[in-house]
């Protein structure tokens, strides 16, 4: 289990690419990934968005994001979970968050995946910070989904 | 007692500083840490606490050396 929270662009294909690579023959185990790859709008709430600021809390993040695949992990037969996050300056395009289940059967990869997008939003302190033509503004509730 | 108190996204804005050091002998709870740098207002509805980086509630209690962090909701993640 790998929990990151990352200062510069990504790419998570690249990111799955060298995690796998990097388990060896334990790929041979899993019948089944789930990936969710959250990526940042150029449009929200009806404005252009240019670029956008996510500020996080160091230490309480990681913190927080551990407890969520622990979590996870204690309600289905997870092989390995990878969630990486941006923080920082962020532009349209970019991908701001990687989650990624191993697991032998699908039911449990899609299950475990959605639950740990969906815990990430609502507990793990980041803040969006946005720029749109008419100046800055704070991001005040997550999207439905 | 002392206490570091942190200040997050829009209200790290509203405060007009990132943190606070408080050395008093009269605070037991997150409340009483809020009081003590708001100038006495009641912790607003929509703000979450933490201390120690873990969660906490308003009655929470707070011990000599703690960090205490003050944020709006949350809104990581993305799609």
């Amino acid at each position: 289990m790998t929990v990151t929270v990352c200062h510069i662009p990504f790419s998570p294909y690249a990111e799955l690419e060298a995690y796998q690579q990097l388990m060896g023959d334990e790929v041979r185990r899993f019948g089944a990934t789930a990936i969710f790859v959250g990526t940042m709008r150029d449009l929200n709430l009806g404005d252009e968005v240019t670029h956008m600021v996510l500020e996080h809390y160091p230490g309480m993040t990681e913190r927080q994001l551990e407890q969520i695949v622990a979590e996870a992990q204690a309600r289905w037969d997870l092989l390995d979970v990878l969630v990486i996050h941006r923080v920082g300056e962020i532009t349209p395009g970019d991908s701001i968050v990687l989650v990624a289940v191993w697991t032998l059967h699908r039911g449990a990869a899609f299950e475990a995946c959605r639950h740990i997008i969906e815990e990430l939003k609502h507990t793990a302190p980041f803040w969006k910070k946005e720029t749109v033509r008419d100046g800055e503004r704070w991001v005040e509730s997550n999207t439905k989904g | 007692m002392t206490v570091r108190v942190r200040y997050f996204a829009s209200l790290r804005e509203k405060m007009g500083r990132i943190d606070d050091t408080l050395v008093y002998e009269n605070i037991a709870t997150v409340a009483d840490v809020w009081r003590a740098v708001s100038s006495g207002r009641p912790i607003p509805d929509q703000l979450l606490c933490a201390v120690n980086m873990e969660y906490a509630e308003p009655q929470s209690l707070v011990n000599d050396g703690d960090e205490v962090a003050f944020f709006p909701p949350v809104t990581g993640g993305s799609g």
